[in-house]
């Protein structure tokens, strides 16, 4: 549990950790450092500098700027727990992530950086549509999940690049999400995730958005069960028939350990796609 | 690799390349015995590196062709990782001068590891190691047991002349500690149609790993054949275990130890009889269980020799019966069930062995150990009346330091704060066998106790001495000495200690000092019995099985520290738990540990119970003066089978007999779906 050799340097700003990126030989960011210093303790990974971000005042926080919310990529999961004003589905998986004293450390931005297909948030930020904005030395890009996420443990941003902020809508009446999730007993990452938002009016649903985590290299969506609740009255019996389109969404490769196999997770996913949509349903009818 | 620190050993470890050569494998004890299966020792044919029996091979078979009904059914009880908070470690110096060792271990038994360290591996006389073991962060069995690391750094501080310090890391444990349980078992139970059991036959395959560890040998024989009757009066029994080598980690005692193992087997047969004759599991238990009046009681042999000590077997499970109110409970699933809910009910009626001791028992060359396994103290009265009791059991985690403090304080009649407990040091401390089997109440207290009787004897010679009064009218009563009617007139302990240690007015032939070493050897070991009683629900949609409720009912004869002992009991019941749902170690084909991290291997979390509903009975053992049993294994010992005939019971509308261990979703879930036609 030793790890290689390696520089550290605190960075005070944005344009500082961009300079850091870019000047050092294999520097990485460090925030919460949850997902990081493990594989640096297994050597499973080495850096040449650890440059320390966790420090950056204007990246932490949950702000209401220009009709969404911006949510800075240091905030942790148990910031994300507690505020009123981010969609219920990421409370929901923010408030299941480990312990208390990994939500009162772990970070978003170093969760979705690290790109863990088993973990929480990529699978809520897919299904709630959010957008990642992205800084290097020659500018800024926003990100869609769908792009962002590229596989296992990789994402879009290329070595020199800093997340900035994660923007996902503002809750709006009408609207409901949810996260519903098998737990791996032993790490508590997802076996299975499913994430749901849908948008009702006069009780039909208007948008809906599904996504599912832990099956596959990185969360992707479900079309078909989107297109199966679309014009229909949410009850019971729409959200099962819609939960069971998930089958034709869910491509030939699923994982599987010893814990689950991929058969078994293949044939839970539509219960976990129903129980987030009938529970999103619920919340966009109040 | 030896470095000055952690980073450059770990930097050196990089630089090896090793060029393995894979040879075949086996890693499932039943294959290993098959024909073709590679050979891991030339001296064990078929990887069978022992067969042992106990029990009536004949009269079993006659009453299983005998009986009304014979259930057959195969059980596997899956390998475990015993998983301590802390690692392995050692610290070990050499004094060239001396040719003397010290080694710093974190072990359950220091006297045993020096024993075994001089005598077998260096071939040096006992004197010149001196092994301490402080502050044991854990052990659940695995540092009973002596490993090559420990030699390696003792050797090694040898040869480099400087202290080497070794620390597992938990990857390590993984693989290079030892494992727990890995049976598989074929059962044959016999029984009348009224549920009477009449025969119980079973076939253990045991995996022992790749090699023995230190007493692997003795778990699957001694601690689980033996206890094959459980708390039930069964006229013909009959074991068969066959020891086997695969290539696997080494398999030896962990928590429960034997028991586990053979109270699954003896509580899933009375579930399966049940079963099949439709009867209500409680009624079977009735039916069968050994009668308070038939105390001590010989299960027809196969405890060689020794006797249940004291048992009543009704009062636990009526006290549970009524905390869990079964007949609302049954009320409440039928209900249920007509809305397609799956509620279950599990009994686990158990009874165990502890104070493993008796050495002319234990030690026996080919039924035991060959080793002895009684317990040593020794208890000073300082010169102002603090007492310092030595122990030879070694404490790691269990409070050891409480428990014997409060028999001291209890004995002498002195405050408990007056009480300093030492032990884990083999230049201090008396030799003894050390902490295991739920031996250090009802083995090392008692040593304890009968250096206090000597001691309290001979402060009252020298008390009636101060008071200038007849020996047979004094009695030390309440940490005094006065003539009986006048306590008004007394000596004090204090003040017979003080004048014990300053030694200028004894009684002619008194030595000086209050000190007295006892070594105590029992003449039976102790026999704990109780009612677990687990609820459950299991989720259709996904097999998922909750625990509702879970109500244990321990009786383990006198309780010395309440807090202690429900601590020990609700640990116990998260691990046996834990086995039922969740823990697996898991090789795969090619001998590769798959659950080798704490990532992929299910410990039980505490979020994952309800509130333990804990109470006792209390019925004295007549084997010590004490009246103690044990407490330290029956969580883990009567836990399993409750949770998995809960699980069945839950299923038992399906259909469903046997699901093996670990009951997980996907198990659980497979197994509805079968019968459903899924």
């Amino acid at each position: 549990m030793y790890a290689l050799d390696f520089d550290y340097v605190r960075a005070g700003s944005v344009r500082e950790a961009i300079d850091l990126l870019r000047e050092r030989h294999e520097a990485k960011l460090l925030a919460g450092g949850h997902s990081l210093i493990p594989l640096l303790k297994l050597r499973q990974t080495s850096v040449g500098t650890l440059v320390d971000i966790g420090r950056i005042a204007e990246l932490k926080g949950i702000g209401k700027p220009n009709g969404v919310v911006s949510i800075g990529p240091l905030t942790t999961h148990a910031m994300l727990a507690a505020s009123p004003v981010l969609p219920a589905a990421l409370r929901e998986a923010a408030g299941n992530v480990g312990d208390w004293q990994v939500r009162n450390m772990g970070t978003i931005g170093g969760n979705v950086s690290h790109a863990d297909p088993a973990s929480d948030h990529p699978t809520v930020l897919t299904a709630l549509g959010a957008t990642f904005r992205a800084a290097r030395a020659s500018g800024t890009r926003s990100i869609s999940p769908l792009e962002f996420f590229t596989g296992i443990f990789n994402t879009a941003l290329d070595a020199q690049e800093l997340l900035t902020a994660i923007e996902v809508p503002v809750n709006k009446k009408g609207t409901g999400s949810a996260y519903a999730k098998m737990s791996h007993p032993a790490s508590g990452y997802a076996l299975l995730g499913a994430a749901a938002v849908v948008a009702l009016e006069d009780g039909i649903c208007t948008e809906a958005s599904v996504a599912l985590g832990g099956l596959t290299q990185k969360a992707t969506k479900a079309p078909s069960v989107e297109a199966a609740l679309l014009g229909k009255r949410l009850d019971d019996a729409a959200i099962s028939a819609a939960a069971e389109a998930v089958a034709d969404d869910l491509g030939g490769e699923i994982l599987g350990d010893i814990h689950a196999s991929s058969g078994y997770r293949r044939a839970m996913a539509p219960v976990f796609v129903r129980r987030a949509l009938a529970q999103a349903a619920d919340r966009a009818g109040q | 690799v030896v470095a000055e620190n952690r980073y450059i050993a770990e930097d050196a470890l990089a630089l090896i390349e090793v060029d393995f050569e894979p040879l075949p494998v086996v890693v499932d004890a039943e294959k290993a015995t098959q024909a073709g299966a590679p050979q891991l020792h030339e001296n064990a044919p078929n990887n069978i590196c022992m067969d042992w029996s106990c029990g009536d091979q004949g009269s079993t078979e006659n009453a299983l062709a005998s009986a009304d009904i014979v259930v057959k059914q195969r059980l596997i009880n899956q390998r475990l990782i015993p998983n301590p908070m802390e690692p392995r470690g050692a610290i070990a110096q050499y004094l060239p001068a001396s040719a003397e060792f010290t080694v710093w271990l974190s072990s359950q038994d220091p006297h045993i590891m020096r024993l075994l360290m001089t005598a077998f591996v260096f071939g040096i006389p006992e004197t010149k190691m001196r092994v301490i073991s402080p502050q044991v962060g854990g052990g659940f069995g695995t540092k009973i047991f002596l490993y090559p690391e420990y030699c390696l750094v003792a050797a090694l501080a040898r040869k480099l002349g400087r202290p080497v310090k070794w620390m597992e890391t938990r990857r390590e444990n993984y693989t290079a500690t030892t494992h727990g349980r890995d049976h598989i078992t074929d059962l044959e139970v016999g029984a009348r149609r009224d549920g009477t059991i009449t025969a119980l036959k079973v076939r253990t395959y045991a995996n022992l790993g790749g090699i023995l560890s230190t007493i692997g040998p003795g778990i699957p024989t001694t601690l689980y054949g033996r206890m094959l009757s459980g708390s039930y009066r069964i006229p013909n029994i009959y074991c068969n275990v066959l020891g086997v080598y695969t290539n696997t980690s080494m398999v030896d005692a962990y928590r429960g130890a034997g028991r586990p193992e053979a109270t699954y087997v003896v509580e899933r047969a009375l579930d399966l009889v049940a079963r099949e004759l439709k009867m209500d599991p409680v009624d079977v238990r009735r039916k069968n269980f050994i009668p308070s009046d038939a105390f001590p009681y010989d299960p027809v042999g196969i405890l060689a020799g020794l006797k249940y000590d004291s048992g009543e077997y009704e009062k636990p499970l009526e006290k549970a019966l009524g905390m869990l109110n079964y007949q609302g409970f049954r009320r409440e699933q039928e209900q249920a069930r007509k809305e397609g809910r799956y509620l279950g009910v599990g009994f686990s009626t158990y009874v165990e062995i502890c104070g493993v001791a008796p050495s002319a028992w234990v030690g026996l060359p080919g039924q035991g150990w060959g080793a002895g396994l009684w317990e040593s103290a020794n208890v000073r009265v300082h010169l102002t009346g603090k007492v310092i009791a030595t122990i030879g059991s070694q404490p790691h985690g269990q409070g050891h330091e409480t428990t014997i403090a409060q028999v001291v304080a209890d004995e002498l009649g002195i405050p408990v704060d007056d009480v300093i407990v030492q032990h884990s040091d083999t230049l201090s401390a008396p030799f003894g066998y050390g902490s295991y089997g739920s031996r250090s109440a009802a083995v090392g207290a008692v040593a304890v106790y009968n250096s206090l009787q000597r001691i309290k004897e001979k402060a009252r010679r020298l008390g009636a001495h101060m008071l200038e009064a007849d020996l047979e009218d004094v009695v030390f009563e309440d940490g005094k000495v006065y003539v009986k009617g006048s306590p008004d007139l007394a000596k004090t302990i204090q003040e017979i200690a003080g004048a014990a240690a300053l030694g200028y007015s004894l009684p002619p032939g008194m030595e000086p000092f209050l000190d007295d070493t006892a070594y105590y050897d029992p003449p039976n070991c102790t026999f704990p019995f109780g009612t677990h009683i687990a609820v459950v629900e299991v989720e259709a949609a996904t097999g998922q099985v909750k625990l509702n409720r879970y109500i244990a009912v321990d009786d383990v004869g006198r309780v010395i520290n309440p807090m202690i002992v429900e601590g020990q009991v609700h640990g116990g019941i998260a691990q046996g738990v834990g086995q039922a749902l969740w823990e697996t170690a898991v090789y795969d084909d090619n001998g590769q540990l798959l659950s080798g991290t704490m990532l992929d291997y299910s410990l039980p979390k505490a979020e994952f119970f309800p509130k333990f509903e804990v109470d006792r009975t209390e019925t004295l053992t007549q084997v010590n003066p004490l009246g103690v049993k044990g407490a330290g294994e029956t969580g883990t010992i009567a836990s399993t089978p409750a949770v998995v005939n809960a699980v069945m019971d839950a299923l038992s509308p399906l259909g469903i007999y046997h699901i093996d261990m670990p009951l997980t979703p996907e198990r659980v879930w497979h197994a509805m779906q079968s019968v459903n036609g899924g």
